[in-house]
């Protein structure tokens, strides 16, 4: 069982990604640069944090276009694990896998610190450690994490129970607390904060590994 | 106090590199678009102004388009003075 990491130009959480997969949990991964098509043999998909293709006209806009993504989109739709960190997850919102847009925060500022998450796991594969309704804690970093979408379709989200991951303390402004998103069938979620910067007590909690490990099965 | 709208569109100067339009000229081929030759990333910054008369609002929006809105050095900028939308106060 393999993970595939995708590096685009701008990436800077892949490595961070590798060491808690690898170092932490012992997964083999592979780094897909952005240019590569080729997901054979990966168990699962990563789209790491950073800054891809310096987030050029807005964030995660021109990464859309990377020829690795047309694989994952295919590989997302044939129900394989998908997870997008922080810019991660504003690809998937770009690319059309998770519905709205993360925009610049409410407060202005890049904000870098851990915060308090309620999780509410449902059918998403990625949180099948967690007990709904569990309070975490993650670290989040970044200066445009404020989830917003039209109303109708964000009471749509909660109904369908696709709202797995929100803030208790609201950091950025996003609607309805919203911290991460799952798609209906479950295999394929975004989330502003880092799980791969908590996986070991040494350096900021635990509480990100229980995510990563769900790749255990 | 008469009301004014103003739009300044901000551009790079020809001479200044344009990396992020670089990036999306280069995304557009990815969509399919291959004949995109040029595509520059500028700025369109909306302005509403109270001012006495209208060469005054003029005057106010070239100070802030020059000094403030544009750096002269590397980017040019346009005014375009819309509308007085309000009457006297």
């Amino acid at each position: 069982m393999t993970i595939g990491i995708v590096v685009f130009p701008g990436s800077n959480c892949d490595r961070d990604v590798r060491w808690a997969l690898e170092g932490c949990l012992g997964l083999p991964t592979r780094f897909l640069w952005h240019e590569e098509s080729d997901l054979q043999g990966l168990e699962a998909v990563v789209l790491p944090g950073g800054f891809s293709y310096g987030d050029y006209l807005r964030c995660g806009a021109i990464a859309r276009f990377a020829p690795v993504l047309e694989e994952v989109r295919r590989f997302a739709g044939e129900g394989g694990p998908v997870l997008g960190v922080c810019n991660g997850f504003q690809v998937l919102t770009e690319l059309g896998l998770l519905p709205g847009a993360l925009t610049r925060n409410i407060g202005l500022h890049f904000v870098c610190e851990p915060t308090p998450l309620e999780v509410h796991p449902g059918s998403c594969r990625w949180l099948a450690g967690y007990q709904s309704g569990e309070a975490i804690s993650l670290p989040i970093a970044h200066g445009e994490g404020r989830y917003q979408v039209q109303e109708d379709l964000l009471r749509q989200l909660e109904e369908n129970g696709q709202v797995v991951l929100r803030y208790t303390a609201n950091p950025n402004g996003s609607m309805g607390d919203v911290a991460g998103l799952c798609n209906p069938r479950g295999n394929v979620l975004g989330l502003m904060p880092h799980p791969e910067r908590a996986c070991e007590s040494l350096t900021g909690g635990e509480d990100g590994l229980r995510l990563l490990a769900s790749l255990l099965g | 106090m008469p009301h004014f709208h103003a739009r300044v569109q901000v551009s790079l100067r020809p001479s200044v590199l344009d990396p992020a339009g670089e990036a999306t000229r280069a995304a557009a081929g990815r969509l399919g678009v291959s004949g995109v030759t040029r595509l520059r990333i500028g700025k369109a910054i909306e302005v509403e102004i109270e001012a006495p008369d209208k060469a005054t609002a003029q005057q106010q929006l070239e100070f802030l388009s020059e000094r403030l809105l544009a750096n002269p050095v590397i980017e040019n900028w346009t005014l375009d003075l819309i509308d007085t939308a309000g009457g006297p106060a």
